[in-house]
């Protein structure tokens, strides 16, 4: 008989957000994160810091970003208002970006010279490398070996950019043993050596640094849905990966109790082992690089694989500012399929003119589920995460599947 | 079967001024069968005690060689409950040294802090170092490791600083285990230059008696820490050789040991 924990959006010392986050790393990696989160502390109170960075998003990353009012595409749905919040637009096509420059300001501050990043998808790989490059830094970028071979044009353009891609070949070859493959870099190398985390999770202080990396997209969002509509929206509505986009555009809305928040998980094939990345549907509390959250994990607590059609949703493990947000009730997690998500893909694409990445897809796929039962004046925001260049090949081979199916 | 406990064992080293000689291996690699052979064969050949790793899914402090040698248990499918069993089976058939597990916390989180340390207590270990738990974080672990009277091993690295050292120091009721290198687990051809001014100052300011690994490999690298810790691991080096050797790989562990005690 427990009431529900209260919200907290700032962790504690020890780095928890209520009952999640924390700092479980072997012994090696706790002076490094104990800099880092000092290093990190110094410089969000240097009002020169927070300036750099946003000169930065301005004239390098292009933003700020729109907050488009997708008109032909709620007129297809016939219900809520939708408006997209167009970080497809930002530099390297995704907010990755960011997080990338925020970070290797502070890499910078630090008399760091050698980055290192994990990717998924490759987009934070894209972005850590173009940050790197546009600051003269040596970079290299972790990637599960089968993600580098279905996110081929992402690997081609981080070597563009001078970094170097890593294969990862242990474990499920994907996004979760490129992060503990940098974990291992960044342990072998911690005096010249900066670990640039690509979403709100890992050991403290990541998930709120990157949070307050990414926060810049809520804090957009909500000044231009005030202006556009002269209130708040009524819902938020974000693709969760490790979380860093929807704990970005919701952070801007967390204390405003009236809107809703939803996050949209990779239902995969189905709700079953091995075949999605729906933690808060199919998971349970553990203890995952670095941080207790939930993952998905067996009968025995070993990482479960996970499934997605995008590369940058399919991780086991969710941020912990998310799994707190569940948990005290303040946002609510749901999941797309498969084929739901790419059926979204094609409608916005053919309603807006917009090819989103197929981990935002997710997103829009709630929202073209949910959108038909709300009424017009309901105002929906969906975070556009990213643009959907990159998943061209696997969408080809996706659907030519699928025809083969039939 | 009374079983000397961890802290005592490097005690006893200590006071005879040599290093213990500490195997470790992975538990259910290739399987379950083979791991209470090898075990016997360290005990058979000399080993003071044995750290028996737990295999894990995502083993980040861990280098390709035990990454592997998880991956194969795992594949050969290893649990939690069945590296019991098997430490059970090895007591049966006599293993009568002291034995640490070494493990990741997720699968001892999953099972349970008091299930866990009374199920470690019931097949026999002595004690348990859990990689990715700094005793910072381990309140309700240590206290259900105590009720069931097992002992606590922490790691200490040459980054941790005197603060940080102290509370591992007090955490510790088995032994300290220093990394000897900023790094993961796995051979390495030399030992850092300053590895042993290094452990004399931690023996100097440590109340627990200290082990050393990460990187110990070969039969000079065990005879230059003899008498300057309390404790040698070596790991990487036998995984491998059970790597090569697989079911068949008691033989050649316990003649690797031998080798690599007499130098």
């Amino acid at each position: 008989m427990s009431a529900k924990p209260k919200f907290q959006s700032i962790p504690d010392g020890a780095g928890f957000y209520g009952d999640f986050g924390g700092r479980f790393v072997p012994d090696t990696l706790v002076a490094p994160l104990e800099e880092l989160e000092k290093a990190y502390a110094a410089a969000a109170a240097d009002e020169s810091f927070w300036a750099e960075f946003n000169r930065l998003l301005a004239e390098f990353v292009g933003r700020e970003t729109p907050l488009q009012h997708a008109a032909r595409l709620s007129a297809h749905l016939g219900g809520a208002k939708i408006y997209l919040k167009r970080e497809d637009l930002a530099h390297t096509g995704a907010h990755k970006i960011n997080n990338a420059i925020g970070q290797i300001l502070l890499a910078q501050r630090m008399g760091k010279k050698r980055i290192i990043a994990e990717t998924g998808a490759g987009q934070h790989g894209v972005a850590t490398a173009t940050a790197a490059a546009a600051f003269g830094l040596q970079c290299i970028v972790y990637m599960g070996a089968d993600d580098m071979a279905r996110q081929e044009p992402n690997v081609y353009r981080m070597r563009l950019l001078g970094a170097e891609v890593v294969p990862v070949t242990s474990g499920s070859r994907t996004l979760k043993d490129a992060v503990s493959e940098a974990m291992r870099d960044w342990v072998s190398h911690v005096h010249d050596t900066y670990y640039l985390l690509g979403s709100a999770l890992g050991p403290h202080p990541y998930p709120r640094m990157v949070r307050d990396f990414q926060s810049v997209i809520g804090t957009e969002a909500r000044a231009q849905i005030l202006a556009a509509e002269g209130r708040l929206p009524d819902s938020v509505v974000a693709c969760v990966g490790g979380g860093s986009n929807a704990i970005g555009i919701f952070s801007g809305f967390i204390d405003d109790e009236s809107v809703k928040l939803t996050g949209v998980e990779a239902g995969g094939t189905a709700i079953a082992k091995g075949q999605h990345a729906a933690r808060f549907s199919g998971g349970s509390t553990g203890i995952f690089q670095g941080m207790k959250t939930v993952i998905l994990q067996d009968g025995d607590g070993q990482a479960e694989p996970t499934h997605s059609v995008s590369a940058g949703l399919d991780y086991t493990g969710v941020g912990p500012e998310h799994a707190h947000l569940q948990a005290t009730g303040r946002a609510d997690y749901t999941y797309a399929a498969d084929d739901d998500a790419v059926a979204a893909l094609h409608l916005l694409a053919r309603s807006e003119g917009i090819i989103c990445a197929l981990e935002s897809a997710h997103a829009v796929a709630h929202a073209v589920k949910a959108a038909p039962k709300l009424p017009k004046e309901h105002i929906m925001i969906v975070n556009l995460s990213g643009r959907g260049d990159k998943d061209i090949g696997i969408l080809r081979a996706y659907e030519e599947n699928k025809n083969h199916d039939r | 079967m009374t079983v000397k406990p961890l802290r005592q064992t490097l005690l006893d080293a200590r006071a005879a001024k040599r290093a213990a000689f500490i195997p470790f291996v992975m538990a259910g690699d290739p399987d379950m069968a083979a791991s209470v052979e090898i075990l016997l064969a360290l005990q058979e050949s000399g080993a003071a005690a044995i750290e028996l790793g737990v295999p894990f899914s995502d083993p980040v402090a861990d280098g390709e060689t035990v990454q592997r040698a998880a991956e194969r248990a795992l594949a050969a499918g290893a649990t939690l409950a069945g590296v019991f069993d098997m430490l059970a089976s090895a007591r049966a058939r006599g293993l009568s040294i002291p034995v640490c597990l070494f493990s990741y916390l997720n699968p001892v989180f999953y099972m349970g802090y008091a299930a866990f340390a009374a199920a470690a207590r019931k097949a026999g270990a002595q004690g348990a170092l859990i990689v990715d738990l700094p005793p910072e974080a381990a309140d309700d672990y240590l206290t259900a490791m105590k009720a069931e009277g097992m002992e606590t091993v922490f790691l200490c690295s040459p980054t941790t600083s005197a603060e940080r050292l102290s509370r591992i120091d007090a955490a510790s009721s088995g032994f300290v285990y220093y990394v000897s290198r900023e790094g993961v687990t796995g051979a390495q051809e030399n030992l850092p230059a300053s590895l042993g001014e290094k452990l004399a100052a931690l023996r100097a300011t440590l109340q627990s008696p200290l082990a050393v690994g990460f990187g110990i490999s070969t039969p000079a690298h065990v005879k230059a820490l003899e008498g300057a810790a309390d404790a040698v691991v070596v790991g990487s080096a036998l995984v491998k050789t059970i790597a090569a050797h697989g079911k068949e790989a008691a033989s050649a562990i316990a003649k690797q040991v031998k080798d690599l005690r007499a130098a």
